[in-house]
């Protein structure tokens, strides 16, 4: 099954020092080797971001992200696990589910009910 | 006959259920072939007669409708065969080749991937086999609510991939505790109301302590509901009104379900690896097996408790290890734990406490105050009446003819 990760930061959250936190090096590289990570990477800040819609077939283009919060969407990766617990076990170990937040989100392909 | 159907009802719907969601993967088509193979039960056994083996005979018919049903959705042959479906399999001929999934499912649906509510409506549903109606009455929710509750737990399982199977070691202890939650909640929910979840929170942790005899705290829950349950008939009185541990009739307890109890929890203590259930029952089972309140071993308790604060600290625990110092060694020492106890102030039991140790302590104006706070806060109207009583009581001047007060309700 494939997840879309989202990496997300938490404001609400301040890790303490040396609390263990894995390096995402080492998870990227781990993960990479296994197969289960098929891409991903960081984004860019909100600032940079751009939104598209088109109304009455115009496209309409604004500065800032779609979400009106805060700048959480740090990065993404795609993940092929056997099930959830795999995806679960997985995010716990990327040093963003320690000092921030990690959304999974089921893939949903096309063609599926 | 309805006997026999009722008894191969209570011990194949979880199995049956079980098998048909790893055969299928679908949770609603399992649900649903099983219910439709208890039908045909229904309908062939009068004439035929019961079958040697009720369980192979039930699974070979949810089996066969499984067929019927992925056939007619128009599945393709190929996936039924993926399913396991194709050719029709062989009919189980014993009961005991059906293979048992209950840990499966019950893992499933604990899955801390689901909320609590969903989690303890599906247990119920699946491994309990009670009706969505009935399931929706005993929650106080219309039937379509319920019913809705359970669709959406059932294609979450499905959607977000929350997996059929028993966790793998480095997760079973919190996977399990989980599971021990869900049924402790259902048992308590069942506890100040409907003797029903009662029965059938205790019936499916049965099935666990007997699937996980290796896990002390699975047989400590166990233990913990038996002596809990063995006391419930006391525990209201007439008109609705908890009756407190004092004065409660303890020749109408279950002294067969106290005795199984105690056995259990002593089983799982051996284990040697002692855990906030087999605490909790072991504390219970000092209760239930004195004679009274004077003949409570009430330092063996003090002991228990200060073993739970360790294990499983919270504000509730420090309340009851209070008192029972208080028992054991007097009003003044427990209140003065009771002073130092920080996060309960908003809650009934910490002032309804405070002011049974006042009354014991000769403070009776202070022990009116507590009992009218403690009024206030009291969740349930069993408890308000209990509180009342007290609290007339306490305004009655004169020394107190009566048992020194129990401890709070905790059982």
């Amino acid at each position: 099954m494939k997840y879309l990760m989202l990496v997300c930061v938490d404001p609400d959250f301040t890790p303490g020092p040396d609390d263990g936190t894995p390096d995402v090096n080492d998870w990227a590289g781990e993960m990479d080797g296994k197969g289960i990570r098929l891409m991903g990477d960081r984004t860019r800040p909100a600032s940079a971001a751009t939104t598209v819609r088109v109304r009455n077939r115009e496209v309409l283009v604004t500065d800032g992200p779609y979400i009106e919060t805060k700048d959480v969407i740090a990065g993404f990766d795609v993940l092929e696990c056997e099930d959830l617990d795999q995806a679960i076990e997985v995010a716990s170990r990327h040093p963003m589910a320690w000092t921030g937040v990690i959304e999974l989100r089921p893939v949903w392909p096309w063609g599926v009910e | 006959m309805n006997r026999q159907l009722a008894e191969a009802y209570a011990d194949g719907w979880s199995r049956i259920v079980a098998t048909m969601v790893r055969l299928t993967g679908d949770w609603s088509l399992a649900e649903d072939c099983t219910q439709e193979a208890f039908a045909e039960a229904l309908r062939v056994w009068p004439a035929g007669g019961v079958p040697d083996q009720p369980l192979a005979w039930l699974t070979t018919a949810a089996r066969r409708r499984a067929i019927d049903r992925l056939r007619r959705a128009g599945m393709e042959r190929a996936k039924l065969r993926e399913v396991a479906m194709e050719p029709v399999p062989p009919p189980y001929v014993t009961d005991s080749d059906i293979p048992d999934d209950r840990l499966e499912l019950m893992f499933t649906c604990c899955h801390p991937a689901l909320s609590t509510e969903a989690q303890v409506a599906l247990t119920l549903r699946s491994v309990g086999g009670m009706s969505t109606a009935e399931i929706a009455r005993a929650f106080l929710v219309s039937e379509k609510t319920m019913g809705q509750r359970l669709f959406r737990a059932k294609q979450r399982i499905r959607h977000a991939g929350i997996p059929f199977r028993v966790p793998p070691p480095h997760l079973l202890p919190e996977r399990l505790s989980a599971v021990l939650h869900v049924l402790y909640l259902l048992f308590n929910e069942g506890y100040s109301g409907q003797g029903r979840l009662c029965e059938e929170a205790l019936r499916i942790t049965r099935v666990l302590a007997d699937l996980m005899p290796d896990e002390p705290e699975a047989l400590g829950l166990l233990a913990l509901m038996l002596v809990q349950d063995a006391r419930r008939a006391s525990r209201i009185g007439a008109g609705g009104a908890l009756v407190s541990l004092q004065d409660q009739d303890r020749s109408r307890w279950d002294r067969a379900r106290i005795a199984e109890g105690a056995a259990l929890c002593e089983r799982a203590l051996r284990q040697g690896r002692a855990g906030p259930l087999q605490l909790q029952a072991a504390i219970a089972v000092c209760h239930a097996t004195a004679d009274g309140l004077d003949d409570t071993d009430w330092p063996q308790i003090v002991g228990l408790y200060t073993h739970l604060q360790k294990v499983a600290p919270s504000p509730v625990v420090d309340l009851n290890r209070a008192v029972a110092v208080a028992m054991a060694s007097g009003p003044q020492e427990g209140l003065a734990l009771v002073g130092a106890i920080d996060g309960l102030d908003g809650h009934h039991l910490l002032h309804a406490t405070r002011a049974d140790l006042l009354r014991r302590a000769g403070r009776h104006a202070e022990a009116a105050e507590g009992y009218r706070r403690a009024l206030e806060l009291a969740p349930t109207e069993a408890e308000r009446r209990l509180l009342s009583d007290r609290l007339a009581a306490s305004q009655r001047t004169g020394p107190r003819t009566g048992p020194p007060s129990g401890p709070p309700p905790a059982g």
